[in-house]
């Protein structure tokens, strides 16, 4: 069931997507990835450096915007590129609500080999948080 | 101080194999709460034409971030780790990392620059596997805040 490239064009929508993340959302990722700096935990240690709460981990918000892609061919292994600018902090309160990363993508651009270029757009409490968020896949 | 420019194009030697386990994998794909079964079900990883599970696209930054501390904690170059923010990160895949690779990753300085005060520092990391074959390229910038500014 893998998209063609046959199917898309310019233009195209990739299904959107929330991804809600709360304090143990990044206390997990930071297990997971080995990255513990504590503006990603410690809420005191994060206001002394001049941000306004916790924040999300880039890497994490950059693993959320993916899905949207990854999710949308099926196989991971179609991203031959992906890349990201960090460009606003995702700040997440300890309210036991936490923040939202809202994501949508459409395909920008038709490429050789079967390949096309999605741009993504993420944004979290109305803040645009990743620039240049860009994939390119291999469609079938 | 600003980092200094010299360092441009340096190249640190091959990290020690990091090894892929299934579960690390798994941990990972939970823990950005992604379910594609291609992360955690060999059968379903194998039915998309892979020989084990593969890892999330940005997972390779566990790896090379980890080797990219020699830059980072290289005494020469003097960075300022407290004051430095994630500027942008890029992936290139030849193929995804899988379950059982055994990965090396060479570091180089692509780039050091100066803006505005900040101290911009480009960091590629090439990653291949055990037969030298070459899996991923990551390319991270970093940003060291100006000194006077740290804290606002």
């Amino acid at each position: 069931m893998a998209i063609s490239f046959d199917e898309v064009e310019v233009g195209t929508e990739l299904p959107a997507q929330s991804f809600p993340v709360t304090r143990a959302t990044l206390v997990q990722y930071a297990g997971a990835s080995g990255d513990f700096n504590p503006i990603h935990w410690n809420e005191k240690f994060a206001l002394e450096v001049g941000l306004p709460d916790v924040i999300a981990h880039g890497m994490f918000t950059m693993a959320e915007a993916v899905r949207v892609v990854t999710d949308w061919v099926g196989d991971p292994a179609a991203v031959v590129e992906y890349g990201v600018r960090f460009t606003k902090p995702v700040p997440v309160p300890n309210d036991g609500v936490g923040a939202v990363i809202e994501v949508t993508g459409k395909v920008a651009a038709l490429l050789e080999d079967r390949k096309v270029r999605v741009d993504l757009v993420a944004t979290s409490g109305g803040q645009k948080v990743l620039g240049m968020s860009r994939a390119v896949v291999r469609l079938a | 101080m600003p980092l200094d420019p010299s360092f441009i194009g340096r190249t640190y030697p091959p990290t020690e194999p990091y090894e892929v386990g299934r579960e690390k994998i798994r941990e990972f794909a939970v823990a950005v709460g992604d379910a594609n079964p291609a992360y955690t079900d060999r059968e379903a990883a194998k039915s998309l034409g892979h020989p084990d599970v593969i890892a999330p696209p940005t997972f390779p930054f566990v790896i090379t971030y980890g080797a990219a501390a020699q830059v980072v904690n290289d005494p020469e170059l003097g960075l300022d780790y407290s004051r430095v923010v994630h500027g942008d990160q890029k992936f290139s895949y030849t193929r995804p990392v899988r379950a059982g690779d055994r990965l090396a990753v060479t570091v180089s300085i692509d780039a050091i620059k100066s803006l505005a005060g900040n101290d911009v520092l480009t960091v590629r990391g090439e990653v291949h596997d055990e037969s030298g074959e070459h899996v991923v390229t990551a390319i991270m910038t970093l940003v060291a805040r100006a000194a006077d500014e740290a804290g606002e």
